[in-house]
């Protein structure tokens, strides 16, 4: 188990820089998660780990060794590669057993292993297919047999759950869990499923066009984004970000309506500055749920024009200041697009961006 | 039952036609190729079954009219010539097809790497194959001649050899020629077909067998090669057609001599046949030696198939 280290990492693909040197800290045995949208550089940054892209500059350190010119068979890493990649002629059987078998482990082990990881993934009944006989859920357990069977110094996952069903997602999300607290494996994972980051995660790590936006514990990210691009990724739904403007000790939204300024935020912005005001669906509720809690909550009536049942929930679409925002009832109680509800609004859960660079005003 | 009345104006083969409107149409849009194959395969190999049954000479034509059953293959089981041309060709055929098969994976590799210049390597290699077997055989008759060929003189000059080495005349050393010159003219078979299977190859195995651990040569042998079996199979099934064939490049350089150690099937043929005129044996070995070919394709096949099932490919 060991840590891995990245350096001022630049990857360029021909004159194309995709990734714009990070840098990135991964403890041993720390399970770290890389979120960001389609593009950003997710898988790029897994191969550069695994040795299967080579640096354009930066350094790469597994444990105390600097990897760069390491070929992927000396870091013994095992990696799921966001298409399977499976050998498409050997069966199932042989699919896990392969790495085992070229590092020279006995039959009986290599048997014993496989037997284990398949009836860990539900794999028992088809270790005699072939590859191109399973289905994509089929051959997604496969490719995460593969790299479970080993004992490797670290586990690269690349989206390894988008295959799968509901229910066999959420199973092996736990298998997942599970291994990692009992191996305490060094897991460096990619995902786009919030809730997959947000349960599995030690750290998050947030990126957007090959650059890092934010590392934290999931709900550190969640508390406290530094942007509002992870505002806007972290959490479902996502936050409401409306832009308004600093009026003495309102925040002025443009149709005129106001709110209080939370005192926490006065020494940190100037009079008349643009801002964007954050606030999460969870906190901006038309029933009484929010008062129990004790937070002080200021109380803006909305017009509904679209609602979202969620069973326990209820998501609720209106307008602000002419931009869409969600809210969420806790309690449902039948509702009809065109109601004019009074929402109450969390003062304490307010977050405040600055317009122009579109950082958090309380970041430092 | 009622047609319409000018139905029975129109005439029988229309009728006919339009009865069976869907049954025979395949059949009609068939039948100028089906005719072709008639009249050029089918009855020439009809005609020359039937002419392995008789004592067919083309010098007394009557002789087709004789008919003496199985004689002729009777006499070809206790024919050494036969036997000796026969397994010279399987062995001919074996060694061409293996080590075509390895310098054509060996160059298809190389080409597969080089980045720059590929489309043009890939013209050059082609080269050989667009020469006639004639020419190539005229080429290396030439080549491998003792007193002006190229090879003597380039080793006399390097001081390898003292003496001249009868490359042509010497049994075993003729058959290593003719194969030389077999192998030059055809390995970029086998080479284009394997470059198009490492082409339409996915990289990922590949890159998971890396990180599984493998060293190339064992991403090679355990992830490649078997992605490439079937093309080899295909290029070898073309091939073992083309060399149990192999008669214009043997004809050119020995034409079966010197004193029939490097007659094959179709040389020895041809020798039966027309300068001794007794087509009727000539016949009844052609079609020992297709019977040769056939095993060689169905073999290959079999393989082929049984590779192509375990890369999840449809039979
Ligand atoms: N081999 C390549 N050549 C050129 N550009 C590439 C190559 N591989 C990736 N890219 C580019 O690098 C960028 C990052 O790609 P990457 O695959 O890392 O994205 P990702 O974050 O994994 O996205 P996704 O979530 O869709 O898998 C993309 O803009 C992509 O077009
Ligand atoms: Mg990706």
């Amino acid at each position: 188990m060991a840590a891995i280290t990245l350096e001022q990492v630049v990857k360029r693909f021909g004159r194309d820089e995709v990734i714009h040197g990070i840098d990135l800290r991964i403890a041993h045995d720390e399970f770290v998660v890389l979120v960001g949208p389609s593009g950003c550089g997710k898988s790029t940054t897994l191969r550069m780990i695994a040795g299967l892209e080579d640096l354009s500059d930066g350094t790469i350190r597994i444990g105390d060794q600097v990897v760069n010119d390491l070929p992927p068979r000396k870091r013994n890493l095992a990696m799921v590669f966001q298409n399977y990649a499976l050998y498409p002629h050997m069966n199932v059987r042989q699919n896990l057993g392969f790495g085992l078998t070229i590092a020279g482990e006995p039959k009986e082990v290599v048997a014993e292993r496989v037997q284990d990881t398949a009836a860990l993934l539900g794999l028992s009944d088809l270790l005699d297919r072939l590859p191109a006989e399973l289905s994509g859920g089929e051959r997604q357990r496969v490719a995460m047999g593969r790299a479970l069977v080993r004992r490797p110094e670290a586990f690269l996952f690349d989206e390894p759950l988008s295959n799968l069903d509901a229910k066999l997602r959420v199973q092996m999300r736990g298998e997942i869990k599970r291994l990692h607290t009992a191996v305490r494996t060094t897991i460096v994972y990619v995902t786009h499923d919030q809730v997959e980051a947000m349960t599995l995660a030690d750290r998050i790590v947030v990126m957007q066009d090959g650059r890092i936006e934010q590392i934290g514990q999931p709900m550190t990210l969640f508390d406290h984004p530094v942007n509002t691009f992870v505002a806007g990724f972290i959490g479902t739904p996502p936050m409401n970000l409306i832009p308004a403007r600093i009026a003495g000790d309102e925040i002025a939204f443009n149709d005129g309506q106001q709110i209080p300024l939370p005192d926490r935020f006065t020494a940190l912005v100037t009079e008349g500055q643009s801002v964007i005001f954050g606030l999460r669906p969870d906190h901006l509720c038309p029933d009484k749920k929010q008062r129990e809690t004790g937070t002080s909550l200021v109380e803006i009536p909305l017009k509904v024009h679209m609602i979202e049942p969620h069973g326990a929930e209820m998501l609720l679409h209106a307008r602000l200041a002419g931009q869409p925002v969600l809210g969420k009832m806790y309690a449902p109680r039948p509702v009809a697009p065109g109601d004019q509800l009074t929402f109450q609004l969390a003062l304490d859960k307010i977050h405040l961006f600055d317009a122009a660079s579109g950082r958090s005003v309380t970041a430092r | 039952m009622s047609p319409s009345t000018d139905q029975e104006n129109l005439p029988a083969v229309t009728r006919l036609f339009r009865r069976h409107h869907s049954a025979l149409t395949p059949l009609l849009l068939l039948s100028p190729a089906l005719l072709i194959l008639l009249f050029v395969i089918a009855l020439p190999m009809a005609f020359s079954l039937y002419a392995s049954f008789t004592p067919y000479r083309m010098t007394r034509p009557d002789s087709i009219e004789t008919f003496i059953g199985l004689r002729n293959y009777i006499r070809l089981i206790g024919n050494d010539d036969f036997w000796a041309a026969f397994l010279r060709t399987l062995l001919f055929l074996a060694i061409a097809l293996n080590l075509e098969l390895i310098l054509g994976l060996g160059i298809a590799l190389l080409i597969d790497r080089v980045t720059l210049g590929q489309r043009l390597l890939r013209t050059i290699m082609m080269f050989p194959m667009m020469f006639s077997p004639i020419l190539v055989g005229f080429q290396f008759k030439f080549i491998f001649n003792d007193n002006i060929g190229v090879v003597n003189n380039a080793l006399q000059f390097l001081g390898l050899a003292d003496q001249a080495i009868p490359w042509l005349v010497d049994g075993t050393l003729a058959m290593g020629a003719i194969l030389f010159a077999e192998i030059w003219m055809s390995t970029s078979v086998f080479a284009i077909v394997l470059l198009a299977g490492l082409f339409a190859m996915p990289r990922d195995p590949l890159e998971a067998a890396k990180v599984d651990g493998c060293t190339p040569w064992q991403s090679f042998r355990h992830v490649t090669l078997p992605f490439l079996l079937p093309f080899a199979y295909i290029a070898m099934t073309i091939r073992s057609l083309d060399v149990a064939r192999a008669y214009d490049i043997v004809a050119i350089m020995t034409d079966g001599g010197p004193a029939g150690r490097t007659e094959l099937l179709w040389t020895l043929i041809a020798r039966v046949g027309f300068d001794n005129a007794r087509m009727g044996e000539a016949n009844a070995m052609a079609f020992m030696a297709s019977l040769l070919s056939i095993l060689f394709t169905w073999f290959l096949f079999t393989r082929l198939l049984a590779a192509r099932r375990t890369m999840g490919g449809v039979e």
